[in-house]
């Protein structure tokens, strides 16, 4: 498959360059609109946006493996992203990541994020969501779910399914 | 009994209450913007003149205001430090990478009322000169950022933003930037780097003080979410009535976010110093108590940096007498007002407003092991000490967790982390050693007995190596 950008998208960006008085500032929100629209960070996504931004690709590509939300992998059209810190922990939120895990077929005692084969789900633990009053939280694709039980996770799990 | 005092959450969970503009103005939304805009210049008694702009700088250091971030600093100072002769713009950036373990209070503002915060920048960007602002939200907030998106459209449109505010001829546009799930973007030289499209590797200080070497090398100011919207009800009502709100040199109000192991969890705001912890935790209006037939074990009272608090503890405080003398008077820990400077006096710090609870049923060691696994993730790798030491942290400490614990691990956990906090750039050396160094010294004797255990189980037989290789360390 070859690597094209839409043109509304190239157009949507280019706006989205003129925010910054330096053109490199626009990194980060280029290559969220990347991943949201290819599903993950191609090689060829970095190097378009190096081009685009005057940059040379190792300027992006440090910023891939910098920052954890960006993906150089194809993930889970279900992304489930189950908070590990403090107070989701207290809350559960270890056993409900075990629970997608072997409901999934998954590890669960891998740390990483791992997809199914059949590329429906992805499932990772990830640091502080910012809603600890509702522990444990998920965060469902750009979804924020509050006190996740594991029949709800059950129920993401045959919706995702069915996807 | 004490009660919530809703100044910035006034109206965010009002039944009906939405996050568009015209909601907003409907409740009063965007006067403090005119009534800033229309501010009189002042003659001080000197004769010294001061401009619209520095009348109001002048009211938000007079109102007392700390910044709400997690330092609590004078956000009025804070203004004053901005290198205004450089002839370069200045910057303004809404830290909204709200990431603090246990914090929640910024995420209210963002998603439910918007304009808040839009119009507190607004006036803080015209009483400083800015001319161009960025609000920085954490990637994991794709809704909150799209609310702020289409506020500022609004706000455009309404003309309180863009060209010409208000017939004024002041010129502003701001700006949403995402970040992408680093923690570190929270340090506000970090977060200056990653809006300059780097890795959010922290810079040192000095020479780099964002009030003068911030953004591209320009003077800039970095305010928390919470912080700007106080500006708002600053010039709303004023320095003097808006100083009677909360205790002296710890005004006004602050949205406290309460999790953990209480009946009811959840965000409050209240008059800074009114509250205590024990009646955050305990009141019906607060947390409601613990779970049934449990008692309190231990406090983090200021996000997971902040060093944790033992049930029980008895803290020496400064305290005022009738004779206005300084005296040192006993405070138990719940007893202690929700302020910064008492939390400071208790050796911890309110830091970002947020409290961890929790209760008896809770192991320390574990609670210790989930925190140092944080630091060790977001530790942004620049500093030696902070890479390394906080990976050390975490995996002693997962291995204690795991039943391969020693008796001398609280020795080893302690050495590393007093070889961490100090020798780093950034405050993130003190964030990853401080939880260590209070959990190892208050829980001594748990963290030694756990170690003890494992090393009489490892001569009795070999359930710890199949419990070890159960769960294997992450890092």
């Amino acid at each position: 498959m070859t690597f094209s950008v839409p043109s509304s998208l190239e157009a949507q960006l280019d706006e989205l360059a003129t925010h910054y008085p330096v053109k490199r500032s626009a990194s980060l929100m280029f290559l969220h609109a990347l991943q949201e629209h290819f599903g993950h960070i191609t090689d060829e996504a970095i190097e378009w946006t190096a081009r685009k931004l005057g940059l040379q690709p190792i300027n992006v590509l440090e910023l891939v493996t910098f920052y954890p939300m960006f993906r150089r992998e194809k993930l889970g059209r279900t992304h489930v992203k189950v908070c590990r810190t403090l107070s989701c922990a207290l809350a559960g939120s270890g056993e409900l990541r075990e629970h997608f895990c072997k409901k999934l077929g998954l590890d669960p005692h891998a740390h990483a994020p791992q997809t199914t084969p059949d590329g429906k789900f992805t499932v990772e633990f990830v640091e502080c969501l910012a809603d600890c009053g509702n522990a444990p939280v998920v965060l469902l694709n750009d979804d924020l779910l509050p006190k996740v039980s594991t029949a709800q996770a059950d129920e993401i799990i045959a919706k995702g399914k069915g996807l | 009994m004490p009660e919530q005092h809703k100044l910035i959450l006034k109206h965010a969970d009002s039944p009906g209450y939405t996050p568009d503009i015209e909601c907003y103005v409907r409740h009063g939304g965007y006067e403090a913007l005119k009534k800033a805009l229309g501010t009189a210049p002042r003659e001080l008694p000197d004769g010294k003149k001061l401009s619209a702009q520095e009348v109001v700088r002048e009211d938000v250091k007079a109102s007392g205001l700390r910044g709400r971030g997690g330092a609590g600093f004078s956000a009025g100072l804070k203004w004053s430090f901005v290198d205004r002769r450089s002839g370069k713009p200045i910057y303004l950036i809404c830290n909204a990478d709200e990431s603090e373990p246990g914090t929640f209070k910024d995420r209210q503002i963002i998603h439910k009322d918007p304009h808040q915060l839009v119009e507190g920048m607004i006036i803080s960007c015209w009483a400083n000169d800015v001319k161009l602002a960025y609000i920085y939200i954490r990637g994991e907030m794709p809704h909150g950022a799209r609310l702020l998106e289409k506020a500022l459209a609004e706000a455009r449109a309404k003309n309180f933003l863009g060209k010409n505010i208000l017939g004024t001829g002041y010129d502003l546009e701001i700006y949403v930037h995402r970040g992408a799930g680093a923690y570190i973007c929270g340090e506000e030289t970090g977060l200056i780097e990653s809006l300059e499209g780097k890795r959010a590797y922290p810079r040192i200080k000095p020479p780099y003080f964002p009030a003068v070497l911030g953004l591209y090398m320009c003077p800039t100011i970095v305010n928390n979410v919470e912080t700007l919207c106080h500006v708002k009800h600053i010039v709303t009502m004023g320095p003097a009535e808006y100083a009677k709100l909360g205790t002296p040199n710890n005004t006004g109000t602050r949205i406290v976010s309460l999790s953990g192991d209480v009946q009811k969890p959840g965000y409050f705001e209240i008059e800074v110093g009114k509250v205590t912890l024990g009646q955050l935790i305990f009141d019906a209006n607060f947390g409601g108590g613990l779970k049934p037939g449990r008692s309190l074990k231990a406090i983090i009272p200021g996000g997971s940096s902040s060093k944790v608090l033992k049930a029980g503890e008895v803290f020496k405080l400064n305290r005022k007498g009738a004779d206005g003398q300084m005296t040192k008077v006993d405070v138990p820990l719940l007893d202690l007002p929700y302020d910064f400077d008492s939390l400071q006096g208790a050796g911890t710090m309110s830091g970002s407003g947020a409290i961890i609870v929790m209760d008896d049923s809770r192991s320390m060691v574990d609670t210790l092991a989930n925190l140092s696994e944080f630091y060790a993730h977001e530790s942004c790798g620049q500093c030696t000490p902070c890479r390394e030491g906080s990976l050390w942290m975490a995996k002693g400490l997962h291995r204690l967790a795991h039943g391969d614990g020693r008796k001398q691990d609280v020795e080893y956990l302690s050495h590393i982390a007093q070889n961490i906090q100090g020798r780093t750039i950034c405050a993130f050396g003190e964030a990853a050693a401080w939880p260590v160094l209070s959990f190892v010294k208050k829980f001594k004797d748990e963290f030694v007995a756990r170690g003890e255990a494992d090393e009489a189980a490892k001569s009795a037989g070999p359930s710890r190596e199949l419990k070890l290789a159960a769960s294997p360390n992450p890092h």
